[in-house]
């Protein structure tokens, strides 16, 4: 193999976009039942099988995709599913991006979490078992810079071994503190693989970077995070174009950084606040044909579905190759401890945060609407109806050893 | 586990073992079925990820499961390097799992394949504090050699790469390790089916681990208790010098050098 580039770019721009969509358009019977044949043979795919398994020929072969991506996985990850929960810590943002709830222009509530909240909203979370929790933020680091999360993963790390990311693009080195922080995971959407698009729907705000966005699963994983997991938000281009870029890009990182888990999500657009209304139509037949020939594509990658998918639909996607499941999700900030119950000392550490947080139930925002309410234990209980174990931990940290022997929990 | 009738024990650490089937408690369903799938196997040491242990929680689920009388081989999986895994069994002992540690240390997340070189050293580190280390490793007699003067207890080669129940795609380096290293070998990864550990067994092998052929079969303690009856009859074959196997070419029936008692000298 010739030396890797250590930017994603350049492999990107290697599939014009108008080719993607029109080789993906024209794949035929010949060429799925080749990329499942080589899928079945348990060999590894190329992008051209990859582009066969999402064409709309492929559709006539869901069943059988889903048995080898069953197969795949089981062999792979085993009939587990491992559970996460959101934690958002603060919404204010400087982005614009026009499919938002937090688009800065959106006249919603503001307001950021103090460390004594989070440390309140993390005793909660981790009193329904969760030992894994994904802090997000909105794009405003003059509010919530990188240290004030690292501080927030600091705070958390006695409650939780596993500790994700999902905020906007950081430097390597922003990414470096965070992971001494005790952060060992990063989620990134890159939203939409097409320039055009993305530049459409970012008017302004930093956010409106591509590259810089592109590149940031790949700075993570330089600065030391253990998995970085990438994903597009399905419904702002065509589908069957972004899932192949996220699978591509998803593959590209396997390759480049081979120490790294590499991971997929597969959002749908959801309701929201603001005006965006030009959604491309991703039914949960596409949804499903998706997990599939990311899962054929991409065997060792984990395959997470959010709460943006509904608590049925989510129950029959566990067999085909998911392997994370969110649960007890509230996408407003804090959300997981009434706003009263936050303790006097944490307002007066925070006095400019005060009045925000005494009226943050009442006036509280999400920034999706999620359509799985279920609790964890919810959550957890059908998955062990489809036959699968619902794992709560499933990492330990290394960088403090004192953690692993349950010190601070006891 | 050190007292028994049976004459044919395998000797690791301290531990002087009937089974020479090693189970592991990733990929199942349910953790519940462990005791079942232990009892059925016979099996006397379980393999287990600290990663998925809630250490500090008493009622942690996997744990609960593992029969008292079993001995446990934590191991290091998700550990990259030698100081990783290290870390990962200084908190296993930390945690009350004992002196053993299974080696593992993976830095391509494509093809799980172990790192001989990151392996050797955490083997080295771990055995001069006094572990029993039981290194997953690639059939590599270099490596193997490695492993043996930095301490190991046993050696793990595997038999395919993990997860893919391949069977013994490695059987030619295997039986090579089996022939040079005087440690137990074992026989991990790769095996998929009870005739895949019988050939193993069959062929030399000290014993083998399996985890992800029971814990994703229909039936796992079903399962279990047939690798549990490969792995003996494999054993007992050895033992009882399987005849040799002419490979390539039939037996001819008319000697070709039956001439000689012919020839009038």
């Amino acid at each position: 193999m010739n030396a890797m580039n250590d930017d994603f770019f350049p492999e990107l721009q290697k599939y014009p976009l108008s080719d993607v969509s029109r080789d993906i358009m024209a794949c035929s019977d010949k060429e799925v039942l080749r990329a499942l044949e080589t899928a079945e043979n348990g060999a590894w795919l190329d992008a051209r099988d990859f582009m066969a398994l999402l064409s709309p020929a492929a559709a006539s072969y869901l069943e059988r995709m889903a048995r080898t991506a069953q197969s795949l996985t089981q062999r792979n990850f085993g009939r587990a599913i491992q559970l996460f929960t959101p934690l958002y810590l603060s919404n204010f943002c400087t982005n614009r991006c026009v499919y938002c709830g937090f688009n800065t222009c959106n006249a919603i509530h503001r307001s950021m979490l103090t460390l004594e909240e989070i440390e309140a909203e993390g005793a909660c979370i981790a009193a329904t078992g969760l030992r894994h929790i994904l802090l997000l933020t909105g794009d405003a680091p003059k509010k919530a810079g990188p240290d004030y999360i690292a501080d927030a993963a600091r705070r958390l790390r006695p409650f939780f071994p596993g500790i994700g990311v999902e905020v906007y693009s950081l430097t390597q080195e922003e990414y470096a503190l965070l992971c001494a922080s005790g952060v060992d995971s990063m989620t990134m959407f890159q939203e939409t693989y097409n320039p055009e698009l993305y530049a459409r729907l970012h008017p302004s705000g930093p956010k409106r970077n591509f590259h810089f966005r592109l590149e940031a699963p790949g700075r993570a994983a330089s600065a030391g995070m253990r998995c970085v997991n990438i994903g597009a938000l399905l419904g702002l281009d065509a589908w069957r174009r972004d899932a192949f870029f996220t699978g591509l890009h998803a593959n590209w990182l396997q390759a480049r950084y081979p120490g790294v888990e590499t991971a997929v999500s597969v959002p749908r657009m959801r309701p929201h606040a603001g005006s965006f209304d030009q959604v491309q139509p991703v039914r949960d037949r596409d949804l499903v044909q998706i997990i599939l020939a990311l899962r054929l594509f991409l065997p060792m990658s984990g395959i997470t579905v959010s709460t943006r998918e509904r608590a049925a639909l989510r129950d029959r996607l566990i067999p085909l190759g998911v392997t994370k499941l969110s649960a007890g999700v509230s996408t407003a900030v804090g959300g997981h401890v009434p706003a009263q119950a936050h303790t006097p000392t944490a307002m007066q550490a925070h006095p400019a945060e005060n009045a925000l947080s005494t009226t943050r139930a009442k006036q509280n925002v999400g920034q999706f609407e999620i359509a799985d309410t279920r609790s964890v234990d919810e959550v957890a209980q059908a998955i062990r109806a489809m036959g699968y174990q619902p794992v709560f931990k499933h990492w330990e940290p290394l960088e403090g050893e004192e953690y692993a022997c349950g010190a601070l929990r006891q | 586990m050190t007292s028994s009738t049976n004459d044919d024990l395998l000797h690791i650490g301290d531990a002087f073992l009937e089974s020479r089937l090693f189970i592991g408690t990733g990929k199942y369903g349910d953790d519940a079925v462990i005791p079942a799938v232990a009892q059925a196997s016979g099996a006397q040491v379980i393999t287990v990820a600290l990663r998925r242990v809630d250490i500090g929680n008493p009622k942690d689920g996997m744990l609960s499961h593992i029969p008292k009388n079993m001995r446990l081989l934590p191991n290091t999986s998700g550990a990259r390097t030698a100081d990783e895994a290290a870390r990962i069994a200084r908190l296993a002992r930390a945690a009350g799992c004992g002196d053993w540690i299974k080696i593992e240390v993976i830095s391509d997340n494509r093809h799980l394949l172990p790192d001989g070189y990151e392996t050797a050293k955490a083997t080295e580190t771990l055995a001069k504090e006094g572990f029993v280390v039981l290194p997953y490793m690639n059939p590599d007699l270099y490596v193997a050699r490695d492993l043996v003067n930095a301490g190991a207890a046993a050696v793990m080669p595997l038999g395919a790469p993990i997860g893919t129940n391949r069977g013994l795609r490695t059987r030619e380096m295997i039986g090579i390790l089996i022939e040079e290293i005087p440690l137990p070998i074992i026989v991990d990864a790769g095996i998929g089916r009870p005739s895949h550990a019988c050939e193993a067994m069959e062929m030399g092998a000290a014993a083998c681990l399996v985890n992800t052929a029971i814990a994703v079969s229909g039936h796992p303690a079903r399962m279990a208790a047939a690798f549990g009856d490969a792995v003996r009859a494999g054993r007992a074959a050895y033992l009882a010098r399987t005849a040799p196997v002419l490979e390539g070419h039939a037996a001819a029936s008319s000697p070709l050098t039956g001439f000689l008692g012919e020839c009038h000298e």
